[in-house]
């Protein structure tokens, strides 16, 4: 493997060259996209104070860590799946197998967005919406726009479907494949500071 | 729903009493009359370019030659020509503002708010549609013909970043016919620029303009970082490369760093004024800080983002045209990424006053000194490039010098309001107002203008006027320095920044001096004009179509003039720095070969432009709350992103016979002219074909 983030190898041919430029131009917009949320978490870290929370509710007045930790979990394993499929794809497995991952990977995306947005309905209901105080709008900034980008990669997972069935495992697609797969990993990078920093940290102090 | 339901709902908060040609019906000020002029200016003249378009019969060449073109170069002259566009309004403003601060004493014929206008309109669009698509215009042309690529390494990105730049100037342009800018400079702090204070579309105008552009930098920055690692021709190490391209791999690595900061800073304002947020607000938690930072963390890298291209330019101008290697390369390249690391270290230094304490400020005053040193390395090395070289002073040189004497001075006040105390005296004056743009016109502006003499002919195949673009060039450092140099000295008066009038009788004639170097500005613009007016005329004398006209030392010159969209026939085998410059003095130049293959090029595409469309259209109905025309149009650039994602014929081939073909005619007719001198670099003999001029160097290395 001439690049760590290429996981065709030689006899995919084609796809293997195309995937040098096409993979490296996404890992540097990646980085520009970490950049996005390491501020996002740079301002949320300056806002989460009293001054910031404005006398309105706090971590631990709004944070449901039961579902949080699932959420977790879900998003952990749906990066197990993805990787599952990506592996089907470097080895050649078929594409039914391939699909039948990526339809699990979708269906645990899915079960994550649900759960968050039963979380924030739930803080809208409690009077924790972003319009509180400016604590409150660090999190609805950060957490939602993670969720955003979740939603955007469900998306995309329901177009590489319908395109793995309609061109068949074609270079273009293998290559589109590799970099949802950056992007998947990517995001369930992103929940891990999350989890930590706003969620972990948010109720112990 | 009645009717005025419907006409809420069909036009947001657009109605008659925002439009400034309405206002100025209904009570005629000179402010008034002014504004609804601006906007008389801007129908009639998209009504001129549409009727100009139309005699021509040019909309269906304009369609395919150009605005679905995916080829780089086509995509760099447009950016190019945007920024022309956009810098003459710019220039206007500046002259309005100069004359409105001549005319202070007595107050002046422009209201405070108008005043305010022009001021934030002027900075946004000189930074962010001025400099910035110059910029990306010469880096577009310029860098995949420096590596020896056949185009950037995402063709159709490429042409995305420019729909979305596009949009930003269309919507600031919009702003002069619907409605009024921003007032709150082109930095809009909040609170200030929030609901409670400002609850027009000005801001909001600002808001999307800027964020959308920014977008497209981001993508530009992806770009040609990734174009410059993948697509360097075989032999083309990185220390290679031109230092152009050097500056260019900064540049990118800023853009794509620096460019996020202020996404996130707009998005956020945006959230505070549309969704009731409270990031910047002074009330529930706000804290307007968080923006300062966001912003200059973006605004510090911005400055070295457009200075270090122009470094490159000149790097480029003055070894060509000195006939020398540029003296200390490595130190150069060390240099300019020693600069893009240190412009992420120094962004505090715009707001020393804003309740730091001391040792933070000491810490980046000390770090905003230390950007001088890598400066200073790169002005000696250019310095000793000139040593002992063939000298011409053609119209880039002239450009070079007054960046040379010019930006030294920017550069020197910049170490001095380096240092915080001094800061504190001068804050908010004028003194820096003269400051910023002694580095952005002598270094920027001068920088680019140097670059567009010297590669005009490469993209249009003749040269531009010599006589007009000295004209033009004296007037440009003139111009600059009367209307800023005095105003450091008013700054060190104590003269506020900003304002619309002052009562003391002692700026008077400084403002009247500026006003007259505001004056000369604007006849180097008209000059400018006038210049490529009369190059176009005379385009058949000016010709020099074989490509070398300056006797060029790096690949974009072993090219014809202009070159063809694949840009070479056979992909360049470097074997040196400076190859082209290697491979005329061992004769490998212009060799023709047996191998010719065939060429893949990626077709053009609608997918810019449609998404230039929707995102203008998001950005007008965002500012005026049509709630439905902003789905309408989020949902298209979803749509046709995704629907070109099923579009898999997405290149042709360009056969080899035809390469070969169109080639051999090129090198026949190099063969056939009649190589010139460099005495006789800028006569009408100069087809572009140099006569070996061996430098000391290469001489001896034979």
């Amino acid at each position: 493997m001439r690049h760590p983030g290429i996981n065709l190898g030689e006899h995919h041919g084609e796809a293997h060259d195309q995937a040098e430029t096409l993979v490296f131009g996404f890992w540097v917009f990646l980085m520009s996209d970490l950049i996005i949320f390491g501020l996002m978490f740079a301002i949320y870290v300056t806002m989460a104070n009293p001054v910031g929370m404005a006398g309105g509710p706090g971590p631990k007045d709004v944070f449901d860590l039961t579902s949080v930790f699932i959420q977790t979990m879900i998003l952990l394993t749906s990066s197990l799946t993805f990787g599952i499929a990506s592996l089907a794809m470097r080895h050649e497995q078929g594409r039914g197998r391939i699909a039948l991952w990526l339809g699990v990977t979708l269906a645990l995306g899915l079960g994550f967005l649900g759960f968050e947005a039963r979380d924030f309905a739930n803080m809208i209901g409690m009077g924790a919406g972003p319009s509180r105080s400016g604590f409150l709008s660090a999190f609805w900034g950060l957490v939602p726009l993670h969720g955003l980008h979740v939603s955007a990669g469900c998306i995309w997972i329901v177009v590489m479907l319908i395109q793995m069935r309609t061109f068949g495992m074609i270079p273009i697609v293998k290559t589109r494949l590799l970099r949802l797969g950056l992007f998947w990993h990517f995001l369930d990078l992103i929940w891990v500071g999350i989890f930590t920093i706003v969620f972990l940290a948010g109720i112990s102090a | 729903m009645t009717s005025d339901h419907t006409t809420t709902w069909l036009f947001g908060r657009l109605d008659l009493s925002s439009l400034p040609i309405w206002q100025a019906i209904q009570s005629p000020a000179i402010s008034e009359l002014i504004a609804g002029a601006a906007a008389m200016i801007v129908i009639a003249g998209a009504i001129a370019v549409i009727a100009f378009i139309t005699w021509l019969r040019a909309w269906r060449s304009l369609w395919t030659d150009w605005l679905t073109s995916t080829d780089h170069k086509r995509i760099g002259i447009m950016y190019c020509v945007l920024a022309l566009v956009m810098m003459t309004r710019g220039v206007i403003e500046a002259v309005l503002m100069r004359a409105q601060q001549a005319d202070g004493l007595s107050g002046g014929f422009l209201t405070p708010e108008h005043f305010a206008e022009l001021f934030s309109t002027h900075g946004t669009i000189m930074i962010f549609f001025v400099a910035m698509p110059l910029v990306a215009g010469v880096i577009n042309y310029i860098m995949p013909l420096q590596i020896g690529a056949r185009d950037m390494s995402f063709p159709v990105m490429n042409q995305i970043s420019l729909g979305l730049t596009a949009t930003g100037a269309v919507l600031v342009m919009s702003s002069l016919v619907f409605g009024k800018f921003s007032t709150g400079s082109w930095a809009a702090y909040p609170p200030y620029t929030g609901l409670a204070f400002n609850p027009g579309p000005g801001p909001d105008y600002w808001i999307w303009s800027v964020a959308i552009a920014g977008i497209g930098t981001t993508l530009s920055g992806i770009n040609f970082a990734v174009t410059i690692y993948k697509e360097r021709a075989p032999g083309m190490t990185l220390f290679r490369m031109p230092l152009f391209c050097w500056t260019v791999l900064c540049t990118s690595i800023i853009m794509i760093f620096a460019m996020p900061p202020l996404t996130v800073a707009t998005l956020m304002l945006a959230a505070d004024r549309y969704l009731d947020f409270h990031f910047f607000t002074n009330d529930l938690g706000g804290n307007m800080m968080n923006y300062v930072n966001l912003f200059w963390l973006f605004g510090h890298p911005e400055v070295y983002l457009l200075v270090l291209p122009a470094y490159g330019i000149i790097s480029e101008v003055v070894a060509t045209f000195s006939g020398k290697r540029l003296y200390g390369y490595t130190s150069l390249v060390y240099a300019t990424m020693a600069i893009a690391v240190l412009s992420f270290c120094v962004w505090l230094h715009h707001f020393f006053t804003m309740g730091q304490s001391a040792n933070v400020n000491i810490a980046f005053g000390i770090a905003s000194m230390c950007i001088a040193v890598p400066t200073g390395v790169k002005v000696y090395d250019w310095m000793a490039t000139m040593y002992r070289g063939r000298i011409r002073m053609t119209v880039p040189m002239i450009y070079v010098t007054g960046f040379f004497i010019l930006f030294v001075i920017g550069g020197l006040t910049g170490v001095i309001l380096a240092n915080p105390t001094i800061t504190y005296q001068v804050h908010n004056t004028l003194f820096l107002v003269a400051h910023f743009h002694n580095v952005i016109i002598p270094g920027v502006v001068f920088g680019l203008l140097a670059g567009i003499h010297y590669w005009f002919p490469k993209a249009f195949g003749f040269r531009l006027h010599e006589g007009w673009g000295r004209v033009s060039a004296l007037l440009w450092i003139f111009g600059f320095s009367f209307a800023f140099l005095p105003l450091y000295v008013v700054g060190l008066m104590g003269m506020p920044r900003r304002s619309a009038n002052f009562n003391d009788p002692a700026f008077e004639p400084l403002m009247l001096a500026a006003l007259f170097g505001a004056a000369l500005v604007l006849s180097a613009l008209a000059a400018l004009v006038i210049q490529i007016w009369v190059s176009v005329r005379d385009r058949d004398k000016l010709a020099a179509p074989l490509g070398d006209p300056w006797n060029g030392r790096t690949l974009e010159w072993a090219t014809p003039s202009p070159p063809p969209h694949y840009n070479f026939a056979v992909l360049p085998q470097v074997k040196d720095r400076d190859d082209f410059a290697a491979a005329k003095a061992n004769g490998r130049a212009f060799a023709d070969t047996a191998n010719y293959g065939d060429i893949t090029m990626p077709k053009n595409t609608a997918l810019g432009m449609i998404i230039c469309a929707a995102a203008t259209l998001l950005g007008m109905a965002l500012v005026w709350y049509i709630w439905w025309l902003a789905m309408l149009s989020v949902l298209t650039i979803v749509v046709a992103f995704v629907a070109r994602t099923f579009m898999l014929d997405t290149t042709y081939t360009i056969p080899a016979d035809e390469i070969s073909r169109e080639h051999r005619a090129w090198l026949a007719r190099v063969r056939a002219a009649s190589p010139i001198t460099r005495d006789r670099e800028t006569d009408d003999v100069n087809q572009g074909l140099a006569v070996l001029e061996l430098p000391e160097t290469l001489k001896a290395s034979r």
